[in-house]
């Protein structure tokens, strides 16, 4: 990543150009070529730095709900438990943390119902404590477009 | 967005939740797929994003690649009644990327989140120390991530 590259990723994560050829005008503002801009994308998302480009939707907008949940799953059950919890296409984020709740995950279902039934599948099928669900009740802040740190 | 989409438009967001062609004009080619001309789906997607169906439009990078090393899981119990001023409170943070309230749980005493990142985990101490300081708000815990299992995107009408 050099100094280009930077400002292609700080420019690229909160604005994509909704434009007819969003790569030329990508380019126009760093003062690069429009071939350059998708030469470089190409070769930043082969790297792994950018992990998708596309849009984020609000599931609520889309009629679907969504929570955080957390389980307490014993050492000798940690891999079968993540394996089944991470089978759903549901589940976006699937963490490890450092409390007695020790799995922490995020689901989106067309329904709180679905929710509901997921959650009763994980617990029966792994053969764990009852999963803790955590539904949003107030958003005050969702953010993603962090600044890029030059290390 | 309350009425019901219509099957190109579930198509149109099969596409759009995927990868952004690179090509010179990625959106006609967008539309080339679902049925749609350029125009069509420039037009939609510019809707979406002014009524807040499209979060977002871009790159989602990997925060742990660019420089942002720690991220820490902040909870707090917080009387309810504070709860929304300290919730602001929290939001207005600059190190804080989402912040929420949520019910309280068996075992699990404390009803607001807020995603703290940092350069290492004692930058995240810092800035939580600081912050219960400021909202003035004792009660809190960190929680920072050992293992990443999953971290994908949500695929939406795929099932």
């Amino acid at each position: 990543m050099d100094e280009t590259d930077n400002r292609l990723v700080t420019e690229i994560q909160s604005g994509f150009p909704v434009t007819g050829r969003p790569y030329a005008a990508i380019g126009d503002k760093l003062g690069i070529s429009e071939e350059e801009v998708i030469e470089r994308l190409r070769a930043i998302k082969e790297s792994g730095e950018i992990r998708r480009m596309g849009a984020s939707f609000d599931s609520r907008k889309l009629g679907y709900a969504s929570t955080l949940c957390a389980a307490h799953v014993p050492a000798e059950k940690l891999e079968e438990t993540v394996a089944v919890i991470n089978s759903y296409i549901n589940v976006t984020h699937n963490y490890e943390r450092n409390h007695h709740y020790n799995v922490w995950f995020t689901v989106i279902a067309p329904s709180r119902e679905r929710i509901g039934e997921i959650l009763a599948e994980i617990e029966a099928q792994a053969g764990i404590d009852p999963i803790i669900d955590l539904p949003a009740t107030r958003l005050y802040k969702i953010q993603v477009d962090l600044p890029v740190i030059n290390e | 967005m309350s009425r019901q989409l219509t099957a190109t438009e579930r198509e149109l967001i099969r596409q759009l939740q995927a990868d952004i062609p690179l090509t010179p004009e990625p959106f006609a080619d967008i539309g080339a797929a679902v049925g749609m001309s350029a125009d069509q789906v420039l037009e939609k997607v510019g809707q979406w994003i002014e009524d807040g169906t499209i979060r977002r439009f871009g790159a989602m990078v990997r925060h742990q690649k660019l420089g942002y090393k720690a991220n820490a899981m902040s909870a707090w119990d917080v009387p309810d009644e504070r709860a929304d001023e300290v919730g602001e409170a929290l939001a207005a943070a600059s190190e804080v990327s989402h912040c929420y309230q949520r019910p309280r749980a068996d075992g699990w005493n404390y009803n607001l989140f807020a995603m703290i990142h940092g350069a290492t985990p004692d930058e995240c101490h810092q800035v939580a120390a600081a912050l219960s300081v400021r909202v003035g708000a004792g009660e809190y815990r960190l929680l920072f991530s050992t293992r990443e299992f999953k971290k994908i995107s949500m695929s939406y009408f795929m099932e």
